[in-house]
């Protein structure tokens, strides 16, 4: 179920968004008519759909709109065309008071200065939520302290904001959006004024506190590794609109133009393709029953020096080197004996991260087996070519 | 330059004395009356308390707000004025500021939340601020008279006209000053315009706020002396009468007692914008 739907979602700040409106659905671009009439684009006819239990995340560099954007869902800025479905209500023809009613109950926010009430402590921020809402004082600041257990503050509820680090006080705005109960939590570049280290530790934390919670997160932010690390799913956001939705890999894999390959030319792969992504099909098996007199023959004509072997179910059963082949046919020893199993494993889903060490080590390629299945085999050039070029097509890879 | 004469002090005259005083008296009168009555209530409580028991409680309330410093200056000062035979005097001008400073703030604090919040009603506010702190304040005292007579409602009146802007500037400017990012956070979370400005303007704001209730405390102080040219009685026509006897000593002396007075009624209520 679609927990936010944007459909068509307009903002045009300026003295007529009406006219400029009219500009834009003649397909007038974003440029010209802030020559023409002075007025900024900020979002461009936008639809996207958040379902329930995902991180989606909308990436862009400043001024993409990104910010306005996410205002624009709890109507902190208000839309000047478009509708924006909370569990199928429209936010944008809500009355004041279901308005209100909506921020409290559905949808809490993570702000990127942190926007703590500076006159108050860790405890009474955390419960403002609540208070606002007319929850009394000791059921509030039971639920706020549980929220700040959550988030690992327990201890800091009497401090002042201005009294912790910025990773702290994140973690206060963190846990005062967590104490409403929302289903939905919107963040906006929550992380971004975090240091690197603090980011990350954050950053791992969300992740954490969503497997538990299972919240629905529509998460901004201009750091392209944070979109990967995070979201379910991506949206990318260039000059008010969205330019690609799609999870971290198809992102990555299939640009869906110039300015996203380009975006993501630099993006550290290995910490998003997994062993699947860079695995070839060996070039030649040898299958259990052939024989080591077959196997020197395909080794000879495919111009490599050793070569997997494998049952009839494809279950892998060890690497072969051409000079155990030629011992074992000249000494007749079965093919069983000579068979080498010090090859390294790894799963599909394994990062490529994990991988890049052992391949450093290892003389022959990994293997990459699932349920004993041989999947493919990864070689040192292929881990390379990954991270420099993103998944490969299937090619014959001698070792 | 006289292309054509412009009749503005004829128009203004035949406007007050045929208009504003027949028609509007009724209304003048029973202000006048409100007034005398609030601000005759608080000299007869400052007189008819012992001097001693103010002094007291005036020493502990700097001891508590500014510290021993202040205390042992407002107990020399009070002793001064006491000792100086000024102590009526004193308490008919402290009372006057009192109540000309709570009515300031009365009207100036919500004016200034007003304008804060609405943009159309700071643009018509500004101009009449303005308007209030550059008129020179004699200008004023002579409508003041008309209206409200001589002694202490027209001073009062005068006083509230001379201070009551910066209580509407400096709590506009604190509302103002509060970071958007908190008022976005709030707004967030669903708090009504009411609970942001319960809950997270006006506590944010009240440094400012008291500031601004320092200067017109100030401000009121000083006209309060001013207005003892319209018969308001206190330290203000001590030093009047010091002038017109040419009475050097007993000039020197209600200005020194104003001095007191100032410095005490000024560290206290920065004191207070301080703790705020």
């Amino acid at each position: 179920m679609n927990k936010i739907e944007v459909t068509d979602l307009t903002k045009i700040f300026g003295s007529h968004p009406k006219q400029g409106l009219k500009s834009l659905k003649n397909g007038e671009q974003k440029a010209d008519i802030l020559k023409k009439t002075g007025m900024t684009v900020g979002v461009n006819q936008t639809s996207f759909s958040v379902q329930a239990g995902e991180i989606f995340v909308i990436m862009g560099l400043s001024g993409s709109g990104k910010s306005t954007l996410i205002r624009l869902v709890n109507r902190l800025i208000e839309p000047t065309d478009g509708e924006i479905l909370i569990d199928g209500e429209d936010i944008t023809k809500m009355d004041k008071n279901t308005l209100i009613e909506t921020r409290r109950k559905k949808l809490a926010m993570v702000f990127q200065q942190f926007g703590l009430l500076p006159h108050r402590t860790v405890l009474t921020n955390v419960a403002y939520g609540l208070e606002i809402q007319g929850v009394d004082k000791a059921e509030r600041e039971k639920k706020a302290l549980k929220s700040i257990e959550d988030v690992g503050l327990k201890g800091y509820e009497a401090s002042y904001p201005n009294q912790l680090s910025g990773g702290m006080q994140q973690r206060v705005g963190l846990a005062r959006a967590l104490a409403n109960d929302s289903d939905i939590l919107l963040m906006d570049e929550a992380f971004s004024a975090l240091d690197p280290l603090i980011r990350k530790e954050m950053q791992d934390e969300l992740l954490d506190l969503q497997n538990k919670l299972g919240k629905t997160i529509l998460f901004i932010t201009h750091d392209l590794d944070e979109a990967l690390k995070l979201g379910d799913r991506i949206a990318i956001m260039k000059d008010g609109e969205i330019v690609q939705v799609g999870t971290a890999e198809e992102i990555l894999e299939n640009p869906a133009n110039e300015y996203v390959s380009n975006f993501v030319k630099d993006v550290d792969r290995s910490k998003v393709l997994e062993a699947s992504h860079v695995m070839k099909k060996p070039g030649v098996l040898l299958s259990y029953k052939d024989g080591p007199r077959m196997a020197v023959r395909k080794m000879e004509e495919a111009g490599v020096s050793s070569i997997f072997v494998v049952d009839k179910e494809n279950n892998f059963k060890g690497l072969l080197t051409i000079d155990d082949a030629i011992k074992a046919y000249k000494e007749n020893i079965p093919m069983e004996d000579v068979l080498l199993d010090t090859v390294h494993f790894a799963s599909p889903t394994t990062p490529l991260n994990d991988l890049i060490g052992i391949a450093a080590e290892t003389k022959y390629p990994i293997v990459v087996v699932e349920d004993g299945k041989l999947k493919g085999i990864i070689s040192r050039v292929s881990i390379l070519s990954g991270l420099v070029l993103g998944k490969e097509k299937d090619e014959v890879v001698s070792s | 330059m006289n292309y054509f004469y412009f009749p503005l002090e004829d128009w203004t005259n035949h406007f007050v004395n045929e208009w504003l005083l027949p028609v509007m008296s009724g209304f003048f009168n029973s202000i006048s009356t409100v007034l005398r009555a609030f601000i005759e209530g608080v000299t007869n409580l400052l007189v008819v308390v012992p001097p001693e028991i103010i002094m007291i409680l005036l020493v502990l309330l700097s001891w508590k707000i500014a510290g021993k410093g202040l205390a042992l200056f407002t107990l020399i000062g009070c002793i001064f004025i006491g000792s100086v035979n000024l102590w009526e005097a004193a308490m008919q001008t402290v009372s006057i500021v009192l109540v000309s400073t709570f009515l300031s703030i009365l009207i100036g604090v919500p004016l200034g939340i007003l304008s804060a919040t609405n943009k159309v009603i700071e643009r018509m506010m500004r101009p009449i601020l303005d308007f209030m702190q550059t008129l020179p304040s004699f200008v004023y005292l002579i409508p003041a008279i008309l209206l409200f007579g001589l002694g202490g409602v027209p001073a009062v009146i005068a006083t509230f006209v001379f201070a009551t802007p910066p209580a509407v500037r400096m709590t506009n400017l604190g509302i103002r000053q509060v970071p958007s990012d908190v008022v976005e956070a709030s707004r967030a979370f669903g708090s009504t315009s009411r609970q942001l400005l319960l809950k997270v303007q006006l506590p944010l704001a009240l440094p400012t706020i008291m500031a601004g209730v320092n200067q017109t405390m100030m401000l009121a102080l000083s006209m309060a002396v001013i207005a003892s040219m319209i018969g308001a009685p206190g330290l203000g026509s001590t030093v009047l009468s010091g002038i017109s006897r040419v009475n050097v000593g007993l000039g020197l002396t209600g200005g020194l007692a104003i001095v007191v007075l100032a410095i005490i009624l000024d560290r206290i209520t920065q004191g207070l914008a301080k703790k705020a």
